[in-house]
């Protein structure tokens, strides 16, 4: 992935990648899941590499060399570490991660706007590396580590970021605030002096009507301890 | 100026004239007037008694007009917030709506047996009557059907709710529709000609929202086209044009913008016996409320709506809608509650977008720049609805001799239009405010001086002295087209208009409570404009108790009355009803704790979070240890709004936007690097957030200008880009510099005198400041939106002309 995590595009406000396109850690085999939509229907996934399955769930089969096991598609209890704490649900294969969050887990902090990878109000990030939740199968996140907008204040403390958010006012509606803030605090973790040309590449995905962009910007550069300056002099 | 106001709101002005009371005992109070810095005086003001002293301009108070945290940021930045699409209740149901798939078409049956069937699926519906749809005058030209004419592809033909989202996909899919297909029109200009397809067989009006939008009643219609609506003031036009020394005329063509507020239309219905609840994304719980009590025959009483957070409206969420009766019918034959979000496809498609437009200007003027005439003529479409008239600022911005408008809605097979901030308002000033820049350079007037003769709006006089002094005005070459290379750079200005709005629907509720805690209720709600803040920083001021500290609990119909919030009525209209009830409960308050102290209410004082004694009676002590002497738990005064103290000194609102832009003549892109812009909406209570909204709007204008277009398919009647990929809003790296200037404004006719700025901020001058930068840039004129590519090529006469074509 390119520093800005999820933005591998270099022009554009481009729209983010899926997981299983984007990082090597994905579990699918991409032409296996194809193969598998195509023989039953897009309720099932086929899924080879087994750590992330419970056994009971899976039905076996062997292709070739490769261990293949078919889910679904009725549901199938996936483990996700969601902000550190494991949680097992059941999911039906087809379950995005954004969907297992809000409506199995009941984490609503994380926004569906789009649910088609075109604004990063749902971002969430995998190991620190952010991510469209909408466009991530909960049972291709595996062992990786989902961060939420609820995990980013400690023990009730806002983050130093969500602080910035607060002070600059870089917020109206708020609907795409979680994934502001998801999408800036991974560019702190990756970047943490960025310029404003930094921060406008970390969140040129996310969309916010309100149109609150330059308050974003203000509030990143401040909680990076960096002085803002003129996007353009 | 108050005397030709936009028509399309004039109902809020005729209910709030219609409710207000019996004359009260009024005294005379000086106060203050103008423009700090500039024309800031004193005048007198006939209020009533009741009234709570006169509040000071903001830099002697300690709360009000200082820029304060948002009330419930907190929330919002840690994911905390409850918006409708998170309500989650036990048993709940996912709604899902069945559209159609064709744009104008009879339904002859729909077959939904098998999705009842489906495992999981706990209702099924036929819509039976759609909400949105302009109605025929006649409805006897259309036979009588069970199922309403489908008029868009993505009208609601039927639902499910069923036990999951998914489930509730699936299940949708397997209702069976048979339309008879008719033919149909998706263009403005095809829908004009004689031979076109009819989108309606007679004469048919839409009604109107509190958000303004809905066009007039009863006009002519020939074919698709229901106008003209027409407006004369002043003089006679042909003599205004025969005393005009100079004429500019041109065509300006807007097009279709969709609102796309990130949290789609959608509510959560829980229909149990005697109590409809619904949480809904709403600018108005009132107005849901009782738009279900009337499509349901319920008593208000057996209705609640509950909105305590909610993602952006712009203008388009009013009512229950289609979305709010589905989903409660559903709820009621399920016998649980139900959520039911549109999807991103359905909320481009069926609940709301800013008609387009099609508009010449004609405008004479002396030498000396006075304004002898405009003729207006527009047409747009607000697809089955009506409302795009966009006569408001060649009505409302300058002073002329004669003004002829003529607006005409057109219509075609696309969904219904709605309010969308400052209706008609960017279309038109696109027009107007080139126009104006066309006559200050035929009339060798630089742009400010030029309005200064024909304005005559005190503060945007005083916002134009501030753009003058500005480095980026500075920085403007006056000859248009002077850069040598293929880039060339311009500076553009253009003004704004909007008017004072006020809901008498407006009242409050104040509590003291004996801890010292304070609180304040309303029904009304926060659409991210941050009322819940400056309600908070006008009871601390009452009690010196910082803002944070005050519980505010609004967006609740079982709190009072709130205003619909559409048109930028909700600051104007709410807040002096807040500070009254705030210093109403103040009274009781001090009536309450003053036998402890061993005198009376009237020697009491809060100043500073203390309560004092002006006669030194006994020792300041804070507010909440006084608190403790309380005798009841609790005091509390409702107050309601009382009509502003005096109407004949109204102005209008507005602003003024200065755009720098880089044209690249080669490629054809446009870049933004600076705005500046300076507004006004009367007292600030809040300027961090009234930044916020001021960056909002200038932003969602530049988008709206360069980028945003719905574009229906002539072939099909299918939006190709219902989506976020392909229909473009502006995002990070459109972003300019953008520097706000508030200008402070005083207009004596409330408690707080506070107005609002949503329609003003911005998105009105934009287009047209954009226009007149591109102008100073290139010497072309840009009479098209969106400035795409192809259409700066083609107003530079480097390719053919693309999109509408005459
Ligand atoms: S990118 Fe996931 S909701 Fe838009
Ligand atoms: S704050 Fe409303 S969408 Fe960003």
């Amino acid at each position: 992935m390119a520093d800005s995590g999820q933005f591998t595009g270099d022009g554009e406000s481009s729209a983010t990648t899926s997981v299983s396109e984007g990082t090597a850690k994905s579990n699918i085999s991409r032409r296996g899941f194809l193969r598998g939509a195509g023989i039953t229907a897009a309720s099932t996934a086929l899924i080879d590499g087994v750590q992330l399955l419970h056994r009971e769930a899976a039905a076996e089969t062997i292709k070739g060399n490769a261990h293949v096991r078919e889910l679904g598609p009725g549901p199938v209890p996936v483990t996700l570490n969601v902000n550190g704490t494991e949680h097992v649900v059941q999911i039906e294969p087809r379950t995005t991660l954004a969907d297992a969050l809000r409506t199995h887990l009941g984490m609503t902090g994380t926004k569906v706007v789009c649910d088609h990878g075109a604004c990063s109000g749902c971002t969430v990030t995998l190991d620190k590396v952010p991510v469209n939740s909408c466009m991530t199968l909960a049972i291709e996140v595996g062992s990786r580590r989902i961060g939420t907008i609820e995990g980013i204040a400690q023990n009730g403390q806002l983050h130093p970021l969500q602080v910035a958010f607060v002070k600059h006012d870089a917020m109206q509606c708020g609907f795409c605030t979680p994934g502001m803030v998801m999408s800036c605090s991974a560019l702190l973790e990756r970047n943490p002096k960025p310029t404003l040309a930094d921060v406008k590449k970390a969140v040129s995905g996310n969309l916010c009507r309100c149109a609150t962009y330059p308050k974003v910007f203000a509030a990143t550069l401040e909680a990076a301890g960096v002085a803002p300056e003129k996007s353009i002099s | 100026m108050a005397t030709h106001l936009d028509t399309a709101l004039d109902p809020l002005v005729q209910a709030a004239a219609a409710a207000a009371p019996a004359k009260p005992e009024k005294h005379t109070v000086m106060m203050p007037i103008g423009v700090p810095g500039y024309t800031l005086r004193t005048e007198a003001r006939e209020v009533p008694v009741s009234e709570p002293p006169v509040l000071a301009v903001n830099s002697e108070l300690e709360f009000i007009g200082k820029p304060t945290e948002r009330w419930d940021a907190h929330y919002k930045v840690s994911g905390q917030a409850k918006y409708t699409a998170d309500i989650q209740l036990p048993g709940m149901l996912y709604g899902r709506f069945l559209n159609a798939s064709v744009p104008h078409a009879k339904v002859l049956s729909v077959d939904v047996s098998a999705a009842e069937k489906y495992p999981g699926v706990k209702s099924v519906l036929v819509i039976e009557r759609v909400l949105g749809n302009a109605e025929l005058r006649d409805p006897k030209l259309e036979t009588p059907s069970r199922y309403p004419i489908v008029r868009y592809a993505g009208q609601p033909i039927a639902a499910v709710a069923a036990t999951s989202a998914h489930i509730a996909d699936e299940a949708v899919k397997l209702i069976m529709v048979t339309y008879e297909e008719m033919p149909f029109v998706t263009d403005q200009l095809s829908a004009r000609k004689t031979d076109s397809p009819q989108v309606y067989p007679g004469a048919a009006d839409q009604a109107g929202s509190a958000g303004g939008g809905g066009g007039p009643h009863g006009v002519p219609q020939t074919g698709n086209v229901h106008g003209p609506s027409i407006n004369k003031k002043g003089g006679d036009i042909e003599q205004g044009f025969k005393d005009a020394d100079v004429i500019v005329e041109g065509r300006y063509v807007t097009q279709v913008q969709t609102h796309s507020a990130l949290e789609t239309h959608g509510v959560v219905a829980d229909w149990k016996p005697g109590m409809l609840t619904v949480w809904a994304s709403t600018q108005g719980t009132g107005s849901v409320r009782e738009e279900f009590a009337q499509y349901f025959k319920l008593p208000k009483t057996q209705v609640r709506v509950i909105t305590e957070y909610m993602g952006g409206g712009f203008g388009a969420k009013f009512g229950a809608g289609n979305p709010g009766v589905v989903a409660a019918q559903l709820s009621q034959k399920a016998g649980a509650p139900v959520r039911l979000m549109l999807d991103r496809k359905e909320e481009h498609l069926s609940v709301g977008n800013r008609p387009d437009a099609d508009q010449i200007i004609r405008i004479g003027a002396k030498k000396d720049g006075t304004l002898t005439a405009i003729q207006l003529e527009s047409f747009g479409t607000a697809g089955c609805g009506t409302g795009a008239g966009c006569a408001g600022p060649a009505t409302n911005m300058y002073k002329y001799a004669a003004l002829h408008t003529a607006e005409n809605d057109v219509f075609t097979n696309g969904g219904p239009a709605a309010a969308f901030r400052a209706p008609g308002h960017p279309q038109g000033a696109f027009a107007l405010e080139q126009a104006i820049d066309e006559l200050a350079i035929k009339l060798a007037i630089e742009p400010l001086d030029l309005r200064d003769r024909i304005d005559e709006n005190s503060v945007r006089r005083v916002e134009r002295q501030v753009v003058r002094e500005s480095a980026l005005w500075k920085s403007r070459n006056p000859v248009a087209g002077a850069d040598s290379g293929p880039v060339k750079r311009g500076v553009g200005m253009a003004q704004s208009v909007w008017y004072r709005f006020i809901s008498m629907n407006s009242s409050a509720e104040v509590l003291v409570h004996r801890d010292g805690s304070l609180e304040v209720r309303s029904a009304v709600q926060d659409l991210g404009t941050g009322i819940k803040t400056v309600l908070a920083q006008i009871l601390a001021e009452e009690y010196g108790v910082p803002p944070a500290k005050i519980a505010v609990r609004i967006g609740d119909t079982n709190y009072p009355v709130g205003p619909d919030s559409g048109g930028s009525v909700t600051t104007a209209s709410l807040t002096p009803a807040v500070r009254d009830a705030a210093w109403q409960a103040k009274k009781k308050f001090l009536a309450e704790i003053a036998p402890a102290y061993g005198t009376t209410a009237d020697d009491l004082q809060i100043v500073k979070g203390e309560v004092r004694s002006k006669s030194g009676k006994m020792q300041p002590v804070s507010f909440q240890r006084a608190a403790g002497k309380m005798k009841v738990d609790s005091v509390s005064a409702q107050a309601r709004r009382i009509p502003d103290y005096d109407r004949s000194k109204y102005e209008t609102y507005g602003g003024v936007s200065v755009v720098e832009v880089n044209v690249d003549t080669e490629t054809g892109r446009i870049l933004i690097p600076r705005v500046l812009a300076v507004h006004d909406c009367g007292r600030p209570m809040n300027p961090t957030q009234v930044i916020s909204q001021i960056n909002g709007g200038t932003i969602q204008g530049i988008s709206y200008t360069l980028y945003e277009q719905r574009h229906l398919d002539p072939n099909t009647g299918l939006m190709v880009n219902p989506n976020l990929e392909q229909y473009k809003i502006a995002g990070s790296r459109d972003i300019p510099e953008l520097q706000v200037h508030l200008v402070e404004s005083y207009i004596g006719q409330s408690s707080t005198d506070a107005s609002g700025i949503g329609e003003a901020a911005g998105i009105v001058a934009v287009g047209a400041a954009i226009g007149n930068a591109f102008f100073n840039a290139t010497g072309y004129r840009m009479r098209r939106m969106p400035m795409v590519p192809s259409e700066v090529l083609a107003a530079l006469g480097k390719v053919p002309q693309g999109g509408l074509k005459a």
